[in-house]
């Protein structure tokens, strides 16, 4: 009797839950159509899963019957699903599996959560997927042949030059003036300040400055003017101290050079600037030199030796940087002509034909603008006049210019 | 020699990563590279340090002018590096909490995190504000008008600083919607004008030509300069052969 009584109780129960559980907490419908694929252009660590959303998980739905997919994987041959690779989130429609063995064949398994923690049916990819590892990555086809066009006319024009054939190379005021900072500063008999920016050698600009250090040492172990160099970076002093070296001792004075006139400073962007502007304000260089990647602190340096009356010479690439050096300095260097500085400053023939070869990629440049904006222009045209054929035709070849060559679509649409 | 191991290993190294930028197999390398290089530059520290400590302790020994600066930065110097290394006021972590040291020193409200907070974070905020003084006295100058050039510049900078402020926006509605009542014209055709866009339009599009001209040239330069380096046509930055 007591037993029966039990059993309409519970069913009792069960009967009344059903009516209390709250519409979300019903088990969502399983994703459709889930599809696994090797993943292009990697070295065959990658597997690429797709699916068809839950019918459940609808984008305007609250609260959200679906708040995630699970996703497992396993080896063929395995029983389980043991291996949880990603959670993606709602709405989520495909999911990379970077963690996978060259090779090996999985098997993928997908069901939709609910926020209660109900999970779907699950759904599994249907035959096994290999990771296969690409020899190329199709996608930078055209940078590799920009590359290689830009790269080959640099090395011909560096031969042409050494065959001996006159290079006509433009002057560059802020390179000429060179001469003129540090001749002044051995005229006042103060020091050349010579800061190489603020970041480590890994960066090309500190080694376009690096470069440029070397020709102001070599005038100013001519002039016999003293060179300050204050570094942000331990590999920088190290550097700059072997390339000042190696200039004095170009110039015929290995005597004058002073190994601690090149020093560390700290790391820190506004600690380096309060070390060196201290300095610049109690020494009172009379040249000083701004020649790598600088940000914020362009302009409290630049000004600070505006203020101390030096002539300044600035070259950074960072764009941002180079209005305050243009409003603050005697002369600016602007982006590529900072990097030409070493071959225009040595005049040595197989550096100069380097320059020769940057101009190359230039007329490559505004050659593929001219034509994207001819393209585009007459698609536009076209496009009033009531589009037609020719319309879609120039579009292609506008999107071809933007996703292929200069994108990352690979050779081809 | 002095010269050449240099060269050969920037040359490899280089041309590793441009490799592993096209060959999927060879990624890993180029990460390994720039691992190499984060090594690197850690284990120089110490060689900057030491330049640091050894400057400042001659400059102090030989009672140079500005020795008491040099003091200061040995105190801080020594005083950091001490707090750092003791972890002076950072409890243990929650993983050990049996061992005194295990906690980061990074930890909040630790020695090395209080410096940093109420110490280093002010003063370098001070310098950062000079920046304000500077932009000022840089812009007078700048902006005089001297030549059709600078007149230029200043109208251009007039309407981007006047329309980046609430001040454009009230000052500009006002005699568009004037001209739109008296002349009939549509307030939609007139809106280009309003400073807050004008200015929105000479930085998107004026002042974006200009910077992209500037970029691609700084690509080539880039390029170009790698280039030299790697095939060893420029070795000024590698010092001297002796």
């Amino acid at each position: 009797m007591r037993i029966a009584h039990l059993s309409l109780s519970v069913m009792f129960l069960t009967f009344l839950g059903s009516f209390i559980t709250p519409a979300h907490a019903q088990v969502p419908a399983p994703p459709a159509d889930v599809k696994a694929k090797d993943l292009p252009n990697d070295a065959g660590h990658g597997i690429l899963l797709t699916w068809k959303l839950s019918p459940d998980d609808k984008i305007d739905m609250s609260p959200r019957a679906v708040i995630r997919y699970e996703i497992h994987r396993k080896l063929e041959g395995e029983q389980e699903f043991n291996t949880k690779v990603g959670e993606p989130t709602y709405q989520k429609t495909s999911f990379e599996d970077k963690k996978c063995e060259l090779g090996k064949r999985y098997f993928y398994q997908i069901v939709a959560v609910a926020p209660d923690g109900s999970r779907s049916k699950p759904r599994i990819t249907t035959k096994a997927t290999i990771a296969v590892m690409q020899l190329f990555d199709t996608r930078r086809t055209w940078f590799g042949i920009i590359l290689l066009l830009v790269g080959g006319a640099v090395v011909y024009f560096i031969q042409v030059a050494q065959r001996g054939q006159d290079l006509k190379i433009r002057k560059i005021a802020g390179l000429e003036a060179f001469n003129e900072a540090v001749g002044r500063a051995t005229e006042m008999g103060r020091s050349c300040l010579f800061i190489p920016g603020i970041l480590d050698i890994n960066d090309m600009q500190t080694v376009a400055g690096i470069t440029v250090l070397s020709h102001v040492a070599g005038l100013a172990a001519e002039y016999d003017a003293r060179l300050e160099v204050p570094t942000s970076r331990s590999l920088v002093m190290t550097t700059a101290r072997e390339t000042v070296q190696a200039a004095y001792l170009g110039a015929g004075r290995p005597d004058a050079y002073v190994e601690d006139n090149i020093y560390y400073l700290t790391d820190e962007q506004f600690g380096y600037v309060a070390g060196v502007t201290g300095s610049m304000v109690r020494d009172k260089p009379a040249a000083c030199f701004y020649m790598g990647a600088f940000f914020a602190e362009s302009l409290i340096l630049a000004e600070t030796g505006n203020a101390i009356g030096a002539i300044q010479v600035a070259g950074t690439a960072m764009p941002s940087q180079l209005p305050f050096f243009v409003a603050a300095c005697d002369y600016t260097l602007i982006g590529e002509e900072f990097f030409a500085a070493s071959a225009y400053l040595s005049g040595e023939p197989h550096q100069l034909g380097s320059l020769k070869g940057q101009d190359f990629g230039k007329v490559v440049g505004t050659g593929l603008l001219a034509i994207g904006c001819l393209f585009a222009t007459a698609a536009a045209c076209s496009q009033l006049a009531g589009g037609s054929e020719l319309t879609k035709t120039l579009n292609t070849t506008v999107d071809f210019i933007k996703d292929n060559i200069l994108g990352d679509k690979g050779f081809l649409p | 020699m002095k010269r050449t191991v240099p060269l050969i290993i920037a040359a490899t190294v280089g041309f590793v990563v441009i490799i592993s930028w096209f060959i999927p197999y060879a990624q890993s390398w180029g990460q390994n590279v720039m691992i190499w290089f984060d090594i690197l530059a850690a284990i120089a520290i110490v060689l900057g340090g030491g330049n640091l400590v050894k400057m400042h302790l001659r400059k102090v020994s030989d009672r140079r002018s500005g020795w008491g600066y040099s003091l200061i930065t040995l105190l801080a110097f020594f005083t950091t590096l001490a707090i750092g290394l003791s972890k002076f006021g950072v409890n243990p972590s929650e993983l050990y909490p049996d061992y005194v040291w295990s906690g980061n020193h990074l930890q909040e409200g630790g020695g090395f995190w209080w410096i940093y907070q109420y110490l280093y974070l002010p003063l370098a905020s001070t310098m950062f504000a000079l920046l304000a003084f500077f932009i000022a006295s840089a812009a007078f100058r700048a902006f005089r008008a001297k030549n059709v050039e600078a007149i230029i510049l200043l109208g251009t900078a007039f309407f981007v600083l006047f329309g980046k402020t609430y001040a454009g926006v009230i000052v500009s509605k006002a005699p568009l919607e004037w001209i739109s009542t008296t002349l009939g014209w549509q307030t939609d055709a007139l809106e280009m004008f309003r400073l807050d866009r004008f200015q929105e339009t000479i930085m998107d599009t004026f002042n974006a030509w200009g910077n992209r001209a500037i970029m691609i040239g700084i690509a080539l330069g880039v390029a170009s300069l790698s280039l030299k380096v790697l095939l060893g046509v420029d070795r000024s930055y590698l010092g001297s052969q002796e």
